[in-house]
């Protein structure tokens, strides 16, 4: 589109030395938001889940774990509050040009999120301190409007991202979105589904595989083992199981909306610097000198995943200049994490489902369990590494080929005061959370008397092949 | 009326419900840094989280509400406001962050004095939170915030007389709200103590916001005439006269021990400076801008108010319901477990083996979405492919039931 600077922003022109600060703390930001997030939409499910079991079974081991998870949902609940409130205020604070330029086209999608997200708070409120005044089907049923708006909001925050990543809906004039359409803006774009999809997958992948983490890392260090412990374990776990394959698929699937829609961001993720018929696909390997170096080639590979033909072209970075092109490294060692992680994460589920298929039961042995335990971390680390991959990868463009960040961002002066501060409390959040959870695991169990005969007796645990 | 103002009126009752809701909960907080040693400085520490645990974090969003229908509505003005007094609410945005920390901290609190250091940290955010925002509004008010990415002064924008005065309003204001809520909530509980406690607060901090506003229109005489202009004509002087009137009646009520209708009283009392507020300034929102000139186009504005009037019909009754729930003591008493409300069945026999037809039906969806999904480059093929994925995770889970893995 090769907008001039002086057409795009509706408030003055900026001159901003500390860009790459605000950037770093718009990272931060989400980096802090987005493991939230995933619990905000995965865990309602899984609460009401075990609420349900509780129901139907009669068994109050689902009741005291849908009530210790519950208080776990809280905690991270009020913290993906302040965290999303924080992010809301960046949007003006470190990107105001962006807000003042394009606020008409998006700003319907953070709207209606906020709608979401409210309506999703007073149902939380009402299910938590609900437990022992509404009668136990209303109680269920107060959950479902949290799950519901859980995706509804999620789904608007993704629409706005999605149109960052392949902006319509509006025409720019002296600096002024006009003729400004926000429902095709935010629905009517090809890239959402895929998007909206393959985070929401990622939030039951991250939320799954944490909180088995966490059961699988008690096992091992303590041998607490009962049925309380198998089902936390085992409900978790087979939900990251199944969703793991699944994201490869959805994977795929992103990666060529990107390679239709944003060919220089795909040529960042590959490293590929000439425009190249037949390209290869490198895996590992480092970004030099426009090349990959000490990578494993395979031949053809990327033309075929990225257009299905061995022969496609692909466009490479050296289609556009210097100065529109992203920062590589980042842009491919992250995507190669996230597919790397994702990779590992679908082969342990497959195994996990094959072994339950066969044998009938929960494998035990110490490396698949500590396998889990490393997938909790991974999988945020894929998490945002994918991220990491949209966002950087978008660069210089907040808003693709539409305006760059260095357009959108804010005139105030001194943002590293601003940067460090975020940082120190960041920091004592993050401890903070650490420390309510650990706090919270310890708090003496309930021991109902069917759950405790189970876990001293070692339950009966049956090896039933099918 | 013109569609280019329904926006500012949904901006203005957020506000107002912002400061009725979300100020209460501040002033509790408020309230919590001085309550004192000892047994009592305990229990008013206790009855002020208990009382707000429920409803804060939806108090809260209010906020979200205000800046979301900003920015859609009235974007440059939103650019320009944040980039000028990106200071104060830099400080505000710090002071939510450790609030909300401290809020989920206390779950995990063990001991008296580890509360007490909990409560500290998010008494004092509750303090700094109200002022720094309190600032923003003096500063829009005061018109020193020009149109512009940070065009105006960093710190005189809100570090004016009129802007601290409105800091310190919206300070003793939300205290004094707290303390009538409170009061409220404590004679509901039948806590006759507590309740005078409260009752003591209420009409020192009443005394003292209403001082503050007589003060600030003082100040604001000096340092921001239009804005006196505005606020001692027309609508903005009714909405003052309204302020007074329900000011002393909320005092006389408080005074008579009768907390309930006080709680809505006092409520009036400060929504209708902030509603003067908005009719003193209009319509003029930033200087040389007006809300005409500051409105999005025509397509954006149709769609917020249809998002937000439906958004109403939802949101309302849920809010409606949770608190009556709230106010009518059935949601209080923490998220302990209690008593069991449900007779327990006896625990059925769960089945023990995989369900094979689910699991080849998982795996088919798995492989046909897959295919679909891969393969089909056209639109209708992802979509139906996608759709299969999430029936493969549903059957899958169906299929591998995790409980019987437990057993
Ligand atoms: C648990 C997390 C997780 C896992 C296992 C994967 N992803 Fe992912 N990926 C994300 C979590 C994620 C995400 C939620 O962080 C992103 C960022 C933006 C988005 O929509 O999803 C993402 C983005 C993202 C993008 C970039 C989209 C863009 O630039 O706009 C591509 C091409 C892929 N993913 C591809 C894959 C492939 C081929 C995977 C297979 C192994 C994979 N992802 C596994
Ligand atoms: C809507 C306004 C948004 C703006 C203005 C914005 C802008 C930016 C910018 C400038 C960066 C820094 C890029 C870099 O470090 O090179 C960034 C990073 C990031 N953004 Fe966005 N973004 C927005 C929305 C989103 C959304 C909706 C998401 C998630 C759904 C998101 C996720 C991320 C993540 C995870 C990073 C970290 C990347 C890193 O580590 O560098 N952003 N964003
Ligand atoms: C620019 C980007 C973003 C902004 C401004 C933002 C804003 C917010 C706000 C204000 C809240 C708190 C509202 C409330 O709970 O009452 C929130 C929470 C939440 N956000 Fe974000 N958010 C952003 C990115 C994202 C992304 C990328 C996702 C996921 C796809 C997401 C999903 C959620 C969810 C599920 C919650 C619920 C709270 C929780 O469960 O922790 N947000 N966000």
């Amino acid at each position: 589109m090769g907008l001039s600077a002086a057409t795009v922003v509706s408030l003055a022109p900026t001159h901003q030395h500390y860009l790459l600060e605000a950037r770093q703390m718009q990272a931060l930001s989400f980096i802090v938001h987005i493991p939230l997030v995933c619990f905000g939409i995965a865990f309602p499910a899984m609460v009401v889940y075990v609420e349900w079991l509780h129901l139907r079974t009669g068994r109050e081991v689902y009741r005291t774990l849908a009530q210790r998870w519950s208080k776990v949902m809280v905690a991270l609940f009020a913290v993906g509050v302040i965290t999303g409130t924080i992010l809301s205020f960046e949007m003006g604070l470190l990107w105001p040009n962006f807000t003042a330029t394009f606020g008409s086209v998006f700003g319907l999608g953070f709207a209606v999120e906020g709608f979401s997200f409210f309506t999703e708070a007073i149902f939380l409120g009402i299910y938590i301190y609900g437990w022992n005044r509404l009668s136990p089907k209303a109680h269920l049923l107060s959950a479902v409007p949290v799950v519901i708006t859980g995706f509804l909001g999620s789904m608007m925050v993704i629409s706005v991202n999605s149109w960052m990543n392949h902006p319509s809906g509006f025409r720019l004039q002296n600096g002024h979105a006009v003729a400004v359409h926000p429902l095709q803006a935010l629905f009517g774009n090809p890239y959402l589904w895929p998007e909206l999809l393959h985070m929401y997958v990622a939030g039951y992948i991250v939320t799954g595989f944490l909180v088995a983490a966490a059961y699988g890392l008690g096992r091992l260090r303590t041998g607490r083992w009962g049925r309380y412990e198998r089902a936390a374990f085992a409900i978790p776990l087979t939900i990251a199981a199944i969703a793991s394959p699944v994201q490869v698929v959805l994977g795929d699937w992103i990666a060529r909306e990107v390679a239709n829609t944003q060919p220089i961001k795909l040529a960042a993720m590959e490293g590929l610097y000439r425009t190249t018929r037949g390209a290869d696909e490198h895996i590992l390997g480092w970004y030099t000198d426009r090349q990959v170096k000490y990578g494993i080639a395979i031949p053809k590979l990327l033309s075929l995943l990225a257009f299905h033909n061995p022969n496609a072209t692909v466009k490479g970075l050296d289609t556009v200049q210097q100065k529109d092109r992203p920062p590589i490294n980042v842009t491919r060692l992250s995507f190669q994490t996230m597919v790397g992680i994702g990779t590992l994460m679908a082969l342990l589920g497959a195994f996990f489902l094959w072994f339950r298929w066969r044998r009938g039961q929960l494998p035990e042995s110490r490396w698949f369990l500590a396998a889990v335990v490393a997938c909790g971390p991974l999988s945020y680390v894929a998490l945002v590494a994918g991220w990491v991959t949209t966002e950087v990868g978008r660069q210089p463009w907040v808003v693709y080929n539409v305006m760059r960040t260095s357009q959108a961002v804010t005139n105030v002066p001194a943002l590293p005061i601003g940067y460090g501060t975020l940082v120190v409390v960041y920091a004592g959040v993050a401890a903070t959370v650490f420390w309510v959870l650990r706090r919270l695991a310890r708090a003496p169990m309930p021991e109902p008397p069917e759950a405790a005969a189970e876990t001293e007796g070692g339950a009966s645990r049956t090896a039933e092949a099918t | 009326m013109h569609l280019y103002v329904v926006p500012v009126l949904f901006v203005m009752a957020g506000l107002v419900f912002y400061t009725v809701l979300a100020g209460a909960d501040f002033g509790a907080g408020i309230w919590q840094l001085i309550a004192g040693r000892g047994e009592a400085g305990e229990r008013i520490r206790q009855h002020a989280h208990e009382s707000m645990a429920p409803v804060w974090e939806a108090n809260h969003v209010w906020l979200i509400f205000v800046l979301t229908v900003t920015w859609t509505a009235y974007p440059t003005a939103f650019g320009s406001i944040a980039s000028t007094l990106s200071i104060p609410l830099f400080i505000a945005a710090v002071g939510i962050i450790l609030r909300g920390a401290s809020y989920a901290l206390r779950a995990g609190a063990g001991t008296a004095a580890e509360a007490r250091r909990i409560d500290t940290v998010f008494a004092v955010s509750s303090l700094v939170t109200p002022f720094a925002l309190g600032t923003c509004i003096g500063a829009l008010a005061a018109r020193r915030v020009p149109v512009g990415n940070a065009t105006g002064h960093l710190f005189s924008s809100w570090l004016n007389p009129t802007s601290i005065m409105i800091g310190v309003i919206a300070v003793l204001s939300s205290a004094y709200l707290a303390s009538v809520y409170l009061a409220a909530d404590a004679t509901r509980q039948d806590d006759a103590e507590l309740a005078r406690a409260f009752r003591v607060r209420a009409l020192v901090a009443g005394g003292l916001a209403g001082a503050a506003a007589a003060a600030g229109l003082v100040v604001i005489h000096g340092d921001a005439r239009t804005l006196y202009a505005g606020l001692t004509s027309g609508g903005g002087l009714i909405a003052l006269i309204v302020s007074f009137l329900a000011g002393v009646a909320a005092i006389g009520l408080v005074w008579t021990g009768r907390f309930e209708p006080a709680r809505y009283v006092a409520a009036l009392t400060v929504a209708a400076v902030v509603a003067g507020w908005g009719l003193a300034q209009q319509p003029i929102l930033l200087p040389g801008l007006t809300i005409r000139q500051a409105a999005a186009p025509y397509d954006s504005l149709v769609l917020v108010v249809v998002a937000v009037v439906a958004g109403g019909v939802i949101l309302f009754p849920s809010l409606a319901l949770l608190f009556r729930l709230f106010l009518g003591g059935r949601l209080s008493g923490g998220t302990a477990a209690g008593a069991a409300s449900l007779e327990t069945r006896a625990p059925e026999t769960i089945r023990r083996t995989a369900r094979p037809t689910l699991a080849r039906l998982a795996l088919a969806a798995f492989v046909a979405g897959l295919i679909l999904v891969v393969f089909i480059d056209v639109e209708w093929g992802q979509v139906l492919g996608a759709v299969l994925l999430i029936a493969c995770v549903l059957l899958g889970f169906v299929a591998v039931d995790p409980p019987a893995l437990a057993d």
